[in-house]
């Protein structure tokens, strides 16, 4: 009985042991692969953690689905946003030529583009499908400048992790890791369905990524700050989504 | 001999955690949306519901792990083909008719039946664990803008994102209703009994026979 009950615990201890070193082992390589999200710590982190990691390895080259011109929204759906601050109506009323794009951070030559000159480098199309985490859909095709173009243009230096990137309404803002900048789809959009991008959709500048929920496409974009540190951001959760209870990878 | 095993015993109640999990969460979220559609899009409606989806996808991985572990020692403990699988004169016509009215007439069960499980309950059983699980774990996928990214026919084979969402909610009405009756069986076999059986092992009678 003893023996068996000691061969038990020895078993127990060597599986123990297994485990946590198992453990150890997958946290040292999960960090070292950017597979550990910014919101990791806390009560849901464990599952966020597993979503985030089993993501990164299944996703990191597909794209995400287009469709035919025939399944395209009408109307695209816009919904409420907060009434604009008075900084946005001035920039409408003149037909947003003052709009301003500022890229900071990780570097070489940090630099502030109009959307004219936006509107210069190659262009990408794309009919892709906005689900809100709400619930609700619709297709549209977008418009815009892939975001490696502009991280191109400024010179990214090879520590960057995330590009943190802001709208003109305060305390809205996000961040992606470097996997999702340069992914081929993530825009920086300003048209839609063919003419500019209407103001309900975000109008004139948004971030899209179509592989994660709409509240990663930040509307009313203002600035981007390339960074290898997300901690100094916010309460360094990775953006404001977390800080109000929603996941900061929303690939779902 | 106990009548569940630890295994079996242990994945049940971290499921049935899981569940409840969901199905709150799932709630919470289907109402900041309470509309349903069919193919691509569905936009009728313009909360605040993060954390439900954070805990629904906690949950979510929970009992996938917890499913699989449960399946894969299923088919090596050879429980699926011993304690679930109908033997072939079951699949009678008259042998289903006269479970079916046993049922109606709310009989309890005897005490063979509390060694084993009827051909109905064995059909739902493997219905449960084989169709509406998998379903329901395949249609929460297929919302995924990043899984379909990687998975393109996880979600176009269901006919559209919307479609997908709508399946994700009426598979869990059906598992809602299992679960409904699973509870009413429970307290009409004798609730005591069917809950010793699952958290200790065995029931009372077994103890006295």
């Amino acid at each position: 009985m003893s023996n068996i009950s000691r061969r038990k615990l020895v078993k127990a201890g060597i599986a123990t042991a297994a485990g946590a070193s198992g453990l150890g082992v997958a946290g040292y390589l999960a960090k070292k692969y950017g597979l550990i999200p910014p919101d990791h710590a806390g009560i849901y982190g464990p599952g966020e953690t597993l979503t985030y990691a089993a993501q990164r390895l299944l996703t990191r080259h597909s794209l995400a689905r287009e469709f035919p011109r025939s399944l395209i929204s009408n109307p695209p759906f816009a919904n409420a946003t907060a009434p604009p601050s008075d900084e946005f109506k001035r920039l409408q009323a003149g037909g947003f030529a003052d709009w301003r794009l500022t890229v900071d951070g990780m570097v070489a030559r940090p630099a502030s583009f109009s959307i004219a000159e936006l509107r210069r480098y190659p262009s990408r199309s794309q009919i892709t499908h906005l689900a809100c985490e709400e619930g609700w859909s619709y297709i549209a095709e977008w418009t815009g400048v892939p975001l490696t173009h502009v991280l191109d243009a400024v010179g990214t230096r090879p520590q960057a992790k995330y590009v943190v990137y802001r709208s003109i309404e305060p305390d809205w803002w996000d961040s992606i890791d470097m996997g999702d900048a340069l992914h081929p789809q993530t825009l920086v959009t300003y048209g839609m369905n063919g003419g500019e991008l209407p103001v309900g959709n975000g109008g004139p500048l948004r971030m899209r990524l179509p592989r994660q929920l709409g509240y990663k496409s930040v509307k009313y974009l203002t600035r981007l700050t390339v960074t290898d540190d997300l901690r100094r951001f916010g309460k360094g959760l990775g953006s404001a989504s977390p800080e109000g209870g929603y996941a900061w990878y929303a690939g779902i | 001999m106990p009548r569940h095993s630890a295994l079996v015993r242990v994945t049940h109640w971290i499921t049935t955690l899981c569940f409840f999990a969901l199905l709150v969460t799932g709630f919470e979220i289907v109402i900041s949306h309470p509309r349903f559609y069919w193919g691509e899009t569905g936009n009728v409606l313009p909360d605040q519901n993060g954390w439900s989806r954070y805990l629904h996808f906690q949950a979510a991985w929970a009992l996938v792990l917890t499913g699989l572990l449960y399946v894969a020692a299923g088919i090596a403990t050879r429980h699926f083909r011993r304690n679930l699988v109908p033997a072939k004169r079951d699949f009678s016509l008259g042998a289903l008719a006269a479970v079916i009215a046993s049922h109606l007439r709310l009989r309890r069960p005897d005490q063979r039946e509390a060694w084993s499980y009827n051909p109905l309950q064995r059909l739902t059983y493997l219905l449960v664990i084989f169709i509406l699980f998998p379903l329901i774990i395949w249609t929460g996928l297929a919302m995924s803008p990043a899984f379909v990214s990687a998975v393109p026919a996880a979600v176009t084979t269901l006919g559209g994102q919307q479609s997908a969402r709508t399946i994700h909610f009426f598979v869990t009405l059906v598992l809602l209703l299992f679960l409904l009756i699973h509870l009413a069986m429970i307290c009409l076999a004798g609730f005591r009994n069917r809950m010793r059986a699952m958290i200790i092992g065995r029931g009372e009678s077994q103890e006295h026979l």
